[in-house]
C-alpha cells in the first residue's frame, strides 16, 4: 500500500493508530489519583510530542543517513516559526500560508548553509552548522530586533495589518476555522480525555511526514545516502559524486524542522530567539541519538523522552512527594521525600542527566533497542538472534 | 483463538456500539463552565511558574518560598503574615471565597518557550485560574500574552522592563513591580544630589530588550538634571568576561559607568569593573563611579564585596520599617531563616492581591477580578500607599534608593537604603512614548469561555 | 594605540581560558579519541575548587553577639573562622585571604583524581563506541556534575576575590613607555595570562622533553603500532586524561576571581572552546592554543566602539564569523592533521 512493503505499511498503520489514539494512550491514570501527576495527555504536551518529533524525524533523515552531525538545525526551527508569526502579523491567524512559507523559507535558508557548511565534513561540518546558527540566535536576540522583537518574541499586536481578517475569523491560529486551541474533553469514569484540534492538526501532519520520511528510508535516495555514511571515498571512486545527495538530504530535513518550527507557532502565536540557541540545536541531537539513530521510530520516541522529562518531572514538588508517601509514618515519609527530593522539581536536569548516561550505558542502539529487546523478550526472538554487529564492534586486540 | 472476521456489517455493529458507548459517559466540560477552570470543587489551584534551573534558579526558589508562604497565610495557617496589615480586610484565611488554596509550581528556565509550556501544562492540565512568577521580562511578556489568549489572570514576578505594561500591557496581566523609568526617575536625583549636575556618564547596555529600555529611562532623567552621556555600548547577554568593555571607559573621559545590567551580566560587569581599579580612579579632579539601576539582594550576593557604595533602585527590601514589611520579612525569616528578596516579596503581595481581588469581586471569573484590581488603592503591604493604575495595570507605589553597604554585617546586609523615593516623583503617564505611548492598549478582558 | 593595546591585553586574557580549555580538550581527542562534552564541566569543577576551599577555610564556630541584633531581633550569632581562632588574627585572615592560589594546591590532586575515575570509570567504555554516543555519554555526565554542584553551592555566583595583594590594577602603560594611566589594567588578570602561559608551556614540555610524554606523542600517532612495540599506551592514555582534566581545572581555579563562579560557567565555555579547538585544528596542541588566543583577541577587537560603530552587532557573532571563514580556507583549522574527526 502507498508503495510500501508490506511489513511497512503494517508499521505505518501501527503508528497512526498510535498517534490517533494518543490523548487516551497518554491519561493512563483516572483524575484526582496520586499518579495523575504522571499523565501527559493534556494538549501543550502531546503537541510538544507531535511537533519535535517531526523536527526529530526530519534530523534523522541528515544524521542518521548520512551521518552527517549537524549541531545548528535549531536555526531552521526558528526560521519557521517567525515566518507564521509574520504571516499572522501581515495576513490573518490562518495557518496555512505561514506553514508554507516556513518550509520555503527554511528550505532555502538550509540550502545556503547545507551548500557552505557541506564543503567539510566530520566535525568541522558540525562546527560551521553551529557557527551559522549561533550567529543567527545572536543577531535575531539583538541586532534584528525589528525583524524577531529580540527578547520578547515576536507576536501578533492589535495595530497588526493583518489584511485578511476581517470581523467573523478567529482571533487566534485556526486553519480555515478550525481553531487550535479548542479541544473536546470526555469524561469517562474518572478518566478525563482532552481531544485538541491542534493536536490532531500536528498529529496529522506528523504521520504525513513520517510516511515521507519512511519512503526516503526505502527509496535509492536514501540508499544513497547511506552509502555515504559507510564509505564516502568508496563512493566518490565508483564515480558518484555524494555531495548533491548530502545537500539534498540536509534541505529535507531543514525544512522538516522549519515545519516543526512553524507548528510550534501555529499551536501558540508566538515565536521567541530562544528556538534558535545551541541547546536547542543541541536537544534535538539529543533526542535523535537516545532513541536511536538511523531508525525510523527512535528519533520520535527520543523527542517524547526528553519533553515528558522537561514537562512533567519540572513540575513534581515536594508537596506532592509527601501527598504520595503520606500514608507511611512520618519518619519515613520525610526519609523518602529527602531522597527524592534531588530529582524532581529543580533537579529535573539532574535526572534527565542520568537517563542520558544510563540509557547510552546499557541500551548502545537507543529507547529503540530497549524497545526490540523487550519485544524480543516477549517473543522469545533473542535466543535464536545474534547481537547486532554494528552496536557491538569487536574489541581491538589488547596489546600491553 | 477464534477468528476476528472484519466486514462491512460487523463494522457498522460495532462502530454503532462504540458511539453509543462512548455518548453515555460524555460530559463535555468546557461548555459546563463559566469561565475557563472554573474551580467546581472545594480547591482552588494557583500555579507557581518560576525559574528553577539555570541563572536565575536562585531567584526563582525565592519566589517559591514566599508564594508557599502566601498560600499557608491565605488558608489560615501561620501567622497571616501581611493579612494583618493589609488595609483590605476581605482575606479571612479561610482560603479564596471559601475554598482552600492549592498550587502548583513549574520551571520557566528563564525561557519564553518553556515558560509558556510550563504555563499551558497548568493550565490545561492542572486546571490553574491563575498564573504568577517569573524573572525576566521577555518572561513576562510571553506568558502575560499566553495568559490573555488562555483566559487566566497573570500576576507578574519580577520583570522590570517599561514593555510589560508599556506596549505590551494586557488586560489579563499585572505588575505589581516598579520598573525602568521608575529607577531613572527615582534614582537620578539622589545620583545629582551625591555627585553633582556635571557628569559624564558612559553607559554599557545588556543587548535585549530590558537593558535598551533600562538604558533609555537612566540617560532622559540623568540628562533632565544635567548629566552628558559620553557612549552608550551595548553587550551581548550571552557575554560572560566583560573586561574588553570596559577597558576603553577611563579613556573616553567619563566619570560615571551606568551598568544597564541585570543577574550574571551585572554581577560580572560590575566584578570586572571593580577590577580595573575605576572606582578608585579621579577624573578631571572628580571621583569616578559606578551605577547599577536594579539591584537584587541575590546579585548583591554574588558580586560580594564589589557593590560597596554602589547606587541602584530596588522594589522592596526586608529593611523598611512599615509594620506590612516587618510582619512578612517575620513569618519568612522564622520560617526559612533568612530576609526575603524584592522578587520573593513581589510575588507574595501579587498572591495576595489576586486572592483579595477574587474576594472583594465575589467570583474567580477573570473579568470580575480585572475589575476588582483596576484603580485598587490599598495599603500596608509593604510599600506604602499603593495604586493599580486600571489604564495599564501598573502599580504606583514609593520607590527605594540603594546602595551597596560599605561594612556589611552579615551575608545578607548588603544593601541600605539610602532615600525612599516618594510615588509621585516616578509618576507618569499611561501614554508616556516610553510606554508604547498612545497606540498601547490592554485589549479587553477574556475569561476564556 | 592605547585603546589597541589595552583591547590586545583583554584578548590575551580571554585567550588563555581558551587555550587552556583547548588545550584540554585537545589532549582527551588527540590520545583518546573522545569527544569530551563534559570538558566544560571540569573547568567550572576547578572553579569551584577555589570556592570549595575557600568554604573550608573560613568554616566557622558561631558566638551569640547580644549587644547586635540580626534581622529577626534576635540577637546576632557572630562567625570565627577556625584558622582565625587557631593562627591569631593576622595569619588567620592571610591565609583565607590568599586561599585562591591556595586552591591551586588543592586542585591539582582533586581534579587528577576526577579525570583518573572519569576514564576508567565511563570514558574508557567509550572509546569504540561511535562518536555521537560519545557525545550523548559526556553531555549526560556534565549535567549531572552540574546539579550537584548546583545541590550544594546554588545557581547563584560565588564570590572568590583574589588576595588583596593583587586586587586593583597596575599601570601598564607607564612601564612600556605610555604617558600615566593611559594603559590601565588589573593584576590579576596579568598573573591569569602569565599562569596559563606557564602551563601551556609545562604541558608542551611534558610532551616534548620527558620519555613519557614521547611515548604518548607516539600513541597519539599511531596507537596501534606503540601498543604492539609492548608499551601500555592504555595506561599512560588514563594518566593523560587526568592531565587534561587538571589543565581544566587549574584555568578554573584562576578565574574563580575574574567572574564569581557559578554551576553554568562550563557550559558557557563548553561550546566556545569547541569551535577553538576546531578552528585550531583537530588533533593539533599548537593550533588549540593558537587558536584560543587568536579568537580571544579578535573577539575584544570586535567589542571596540569604533568597530562596532561600523559593523553594529559584529561582537554578537565575530568569533563565529571567523570560524567560519577559517574553515572555508583552511579545511582542516589552521594546523590541524588529515583524517582526525573527519568521517
Amino acid at each position: 500500500m502507498l508503495g510500501l512493503s508490506k511489513k511497512d505499511t503494517t508499521f505505518l498503520l501501527i503508528v497512526i493508530i498510535l498517534t490517533l489514539a494518543t490523548p487516551i494512550l497518554l491519561q493512563p491514570f483516572p483524575e484526582n489519583s496520586a499518579l495523575a501527576q504522571f499523565n501527559a495527555g493534556y494538549p501543550d504536551l502531546m503537541q510538544r510530542f507531535a511537533i519535535f518529533g517531526i523536527f526529530a524525524i526530519g534530523f534523522n533523515i541528515l544524521f542518521g543517513l548520512t551521518g552527517y552531525l549537524s549541531f545548528g538545525h535549531a536555526a531552521f526551527l526558528g526560521v519557521g516559526s517567525y515566518s507564521v508569526v509574520w504571516m499572522y502579523k501581515l495576513l490573518s491567524y490562518n495557518v496555512v500560508p505561514g506553514l508554507i512559507l516556513a518550509i520555503v523559507v527554511s528550505g532555502l535558508f538550509a540550502l545556503l548553509i547545507g551548500y557552505i557548511s557541506l564543503r567539510r565534513s566530520g566535525i568541522y561540518f558540525s562546527i560551521l552548522t553551529l557557527a551559522f546558527a549561533q550567529m543567527s540566535f545572536n543577531l535575531a536576540y539583538s541586532v534584528l530586533t525589528p525583524l524577531t522583537n529580540g527578547e520578547t518574541g515576536l507576536q501578533v499586536y492589535l495595530n497588526d495589518p493583518q489584511v485578511l481578517m476581517d470581523e467573523s475569523s478567529p482571533t487566534s491560529p485556526h486553519f480555515f476555522g478550525i481553531v487550535m486551541n479548542e479541544s473536546v474533553k470526555l469524561d469517562v469514569g474518572g478518566w478525563l480525555f482532552t481531544f485538541s484540534n491542534g493536536y490532531y492538526f500536528c498529529a496529522i501532519i506528523a504521520i504525513i511526514v513520517f510516511y515521507l520520511s519512511m519512503r526516503i528510508f526505502r527509496s535509492p535516495f536514501g540508499i544513497m545516502l547511506r552509502a555515504i555514511k559507510t564509505n564516502q571515498t568508496r563512493m566518490n571512486y565508483t564515480g558518484l559524486n555524494p555531495r548533491p545527495y548530502t545537500l539534498a538530504a540536509f534541505v529535507i530535513s531543514g525544512m522538516y524542522a522549519g515545519l516543526a518550527g512553524g507548528l510550534l507557532a501555529a499551536m501558540d502565536p508566538l515565536a521567541g530567539a530562544e528556538r534558535m540557541q545551541w541547546t536547542a540545536s543541541g536537544e534535538v541531537v539529543l533526542m535523535t541519538i537516545l532513541g536511536g539513530a538511523g531508525t525510523l521510530m527512535g528519533p520520535v520516541l527520543g523527542a517524547g523522552f526528553i519533553k515528558y522529562f522537561e514537562n512533567i518531572f519540572s513540575k513534581i514538588n515536594d508537596n506532592i512527594l509527601h501527598t504520595w508517601f503520606a500514608a507511611l509514618p512520618d519518619g519515613i515519609e520525610d526519609a523518602i521525600v529527602f531522597l527524592i527530593h534531588p530529582f524532581i522539581g529543580k533537579g529535573w536536569h539532574l535526572t534527565l542527566g542520568l537517563m542520558f548516561m544510563l540509557v547510552v550505558i546499557f541500551l548502545p542502539g537507543g529507547l529503540i533497542e530497549g524497545g526490540s529487546r523487550i519485544w524480543n523478550a516477549v517473543t522469545g526472538k533473542n535466543r535464536r538472534k545474534k547481537h547486532d554487529a554494528e552496536h557491538h564492534p569487536k574489541p581491538a586486540p589488547h596489546v600491553s | 483463538m477464534s477468528k476476528f472476521e472484519l466486514n462491512r456489517r460487523s463494522l457498522i455493529k460495532s462502530g454503532a456500539a462504540i458511539g453509543a458507548g462512548l455518548a453515555l459517559p460524555t460530559i463535555f466540560t468546557s461548555s459546563a463552565r463559566a469561565y475557563l477552570n472554573e474551580p467546581k470543587g472545594s480547591t482552588v489551584t494557583l500555579g507557581f511558574n518560576v525559574p528553577q534551573t539555570g541563572p536565575y534558579a536562585e531567584e526563582g526558589l525565592d519566589e517559591l518560598r514566599a508564594q508557599e508562604l502566601a498560600v499557608q497565610h491565605l488558608n489560615g495557617e501561620g501567622d497571616g503574615g501581611m493579612i494583618n496589615t493589609f488595609s483590605s480586610k476581605a482575606l479571612k484565611g479561610n482560603g479564596i471565597l471559601g475554598k482552600k488554596v492549592q498550587f502548583v509550581t513549574g520551571d520557566t528556565q528563564t525561557k519564553s518557550d518553556a515558560a509558556r509550556a510550563s504555563a499551558k501544562s497548568m493550565i490545561e492540565k492542572d486546571g490553574a485560574i491563575m498564573i504568577n512568577g517569573g524573572s525576566s521580562s521577555g518572561v513576562a511578556v510571553a506568558v502575560q500574552g499566553l495568559c490573555q489568549e488562555a483566559g487566566v489572570i497573570f500576576m507578574a514576578g519580577l520583570t522590570h522592563a517599561n514593555d510589560t505594561t508599556g506596549k505590551d500591557r494586557k488586560a489579563n496581566g499585572f505588575r505589581h513591580f516598579f520598573n525602568a523609568y521608575m529607577s531613572g526617575a527615582a534614582l537620578a536625583p539622589v545620583l545629582a544630589k551625591e555627585y553633582g549636575n556635571e557628569r559624564r556618564a558612559y553607559h554599557l547596555t545588556a543587548d535585549y530588550n530590558w537593558g535598551w529600555t533600562q538604558q533609555e529611562s537612566i540617560q532622559k532623567a540623568t540628562e533632565a538634571l544635567g548629566w552628558q552621556t559620553v557612549e552608550n555600548v551595548l553587550t551581548p547577554l550571552a557575554s560572560t568576561d566583560f573586561s574588553s568593555y570596559i577597558a576603553p571607559v577611563l579613556n573616553s573621559g567619563a566619570d560615571v559607568l551606568v551598568l544597564n545590567h541585570y543577574g550574571g551580566n551585572m554581577v560580572n560587569s560590575l566584578t570586572n569593573a571593580i577590577q580595573f581599579g575605576l572606582l578608585d580612579k579621579m577624573v578631571d579632579g572628580k571621583q569616578f563611579e559606578i551605577v547599577v539601576p536594579l539591584y537584587s539582594e541575590l546579585m548583591a550576593a554574588g558580586a560580594g564585596a564589589n557593590v560597596r557604595g554602589v547606587f541602584g533602585s530596588m522594589n522592596w527590601n526586608w529593611q523598611l520599617q512599615d509594620e506590612g514589611s516587618k510582619a512578612f520579612v517575620k513569618s519568612f525569616g522564622e520560617k526559612y531563616g533568612r530576609p526575603p528578596s524584592n522578587s520573593a516579596h513581589t510575588c507574595y503581595v501579587q498572591t495576595l492581591l489576586y486572592a483579595d481581588a477574587c474576594e472583594r469581586a465575589g467570583t474567580f471569573d477573570p473579568c470580575g477580578v480585572v475589575e476588582a484590581l483596576e484603580g485598587f488603592e490599598f495599603d500596608g503591604l509593604g510599600n506604602g500607599p499603593t495604586l493599580y493604575r486600571a489604564e495599564d495595570h501598573q502599580c504606583f507605589k514609593d520607590v527605594l534608593v540603594m546602595k551597596g553597604k560599605e561594612n556589611p554585617t552579615n551575608e545578607y546586609d548588603t544593601l541600605e537604603i539610602v532615600e525612599v523615593t516618594p510615588v509621585e516623583q516616578v509618576t507618569y503617564p499611561p501614554n508616556h512614548p516610553m510606554f508604547g505611548g498612545d497606540e498601547a492598549t490592554l485589549g479587553t478582558c477574556n475569561s476564556g469561555a | 594605540m592605547d585603546a589597541i593595546i589595552l583591547q590586545v591585553l583583554n584578548g590575551l586574557d580571554k585567550g588563555s581560558a581558551y587555550a587552556l580549555i583547548a588545550l584540554g580538550l585537545t589532549l582527551i581527542f588527540g590520545t583518546l579519541g573522545v569527544v569530551n562534552f563534559a570538558h566544560g564541566a571540569l573547568f567550572m569543577l576547578g572553579a569551584f575548587c577555589a570556592v570549595t576551599l575557600q568554604k573550608i577555610l573560613s568554616l566557622s564556630f558561631t558566638v551569640e553577639d547580644p549587644t547586635q541584633k540580626d534581622f529577626l531581633g534576635n540577637p546576632l550569632k557572630v562567625d570565627t573562622p577556625y584558622v582565625v581562632s587557631w593562627f591569631g588574627d593576622a595569619t588567620g585572615n592571610a591565609i583565607l585571604n590568599w586561599s585562591v592560589p591556595l586552591a591551586i594546591l588543592f586542585a591539582i590532586p582533586v581534579m587528577l583524581l576526577v579525570g583518573y575515575v572519569m576514564e576508567r570509570g565511563l570514558i574508557k567504555h567509550f572509546y569504540k563506541r561511535p562518536h555521537a554516543d560519545q557525545i550523548l555519554v559526556t553531555f549526560g555526565l556534565a549535567i549531572v556534575i552540574q546539579e550537584i554542584v548546583k545541590y550544594f553551592y546554588g545557581a547563584n555566583p560565588i564570590p572568590t576575590p583574589a588576595p588583596d595583594a593583587f586586587r586593583g590594577s597596575v599601570d601598564f602603560g607607564v612601564m612600556i613607555g605610555f604617558a600615566e594611566n593611559q594603559i590601565i589594567y588589573p593584576y590579576w588578570r596579568l598573573i591569569y595570562f602569565l599562569f596559563s602561559a606557564a602551563i601551556i608551556g609545562a604541558v608542551f614540555a611534558f610532551l616534548r622533553f620527558t620519555t613519557f610524554g614521547m611515548v604518548v606523542r607516539a600513541g597519539m600517532a599511531d596507537r596501534e603500532t606503540v601498543g604492539l612495540l609492548g608499551i601500555n599506551i592504555d595506561k599512560r592514555f588514563t594518566i593523560m586524561f587526568g592531565i587534561a582534566a587538571a589543565v581544566a581545572g587549574l584555568a578554573g581555579v584562576m578565574y574563580a576571581p575574574i567572574n564569581s563562579p557559578n554551576y553554568h560557567m562550563g557550559m558557557d565555555f563548553l561550546v566556545l572552546s569547541f569551535v577553538v579547538v576546531v578552528v585550531g585544528g583537530m588533533g593539533s596542541l599548537p593550533g588549540a592554543v593558537l587558536a584560543g588566543f587568536l579568537l580571544g583577541v579578535l573577539e575584544s577587537f570586535a567589542s571596540m566602539n569604533e568597530v562596532k560603530s561600523i559593523l553594529p552587532g559584529i561582537d554578537q557573532i565575530i568569533i563565529y564569523l571567523v570560524a567560519i571563514i577559517i574553515l572555508l580556507t583552511r579545511p582542516r583549522g589552521l594546523m590541524g592533521r588529515r583524517g582526525v574527526m573527519e568521517e
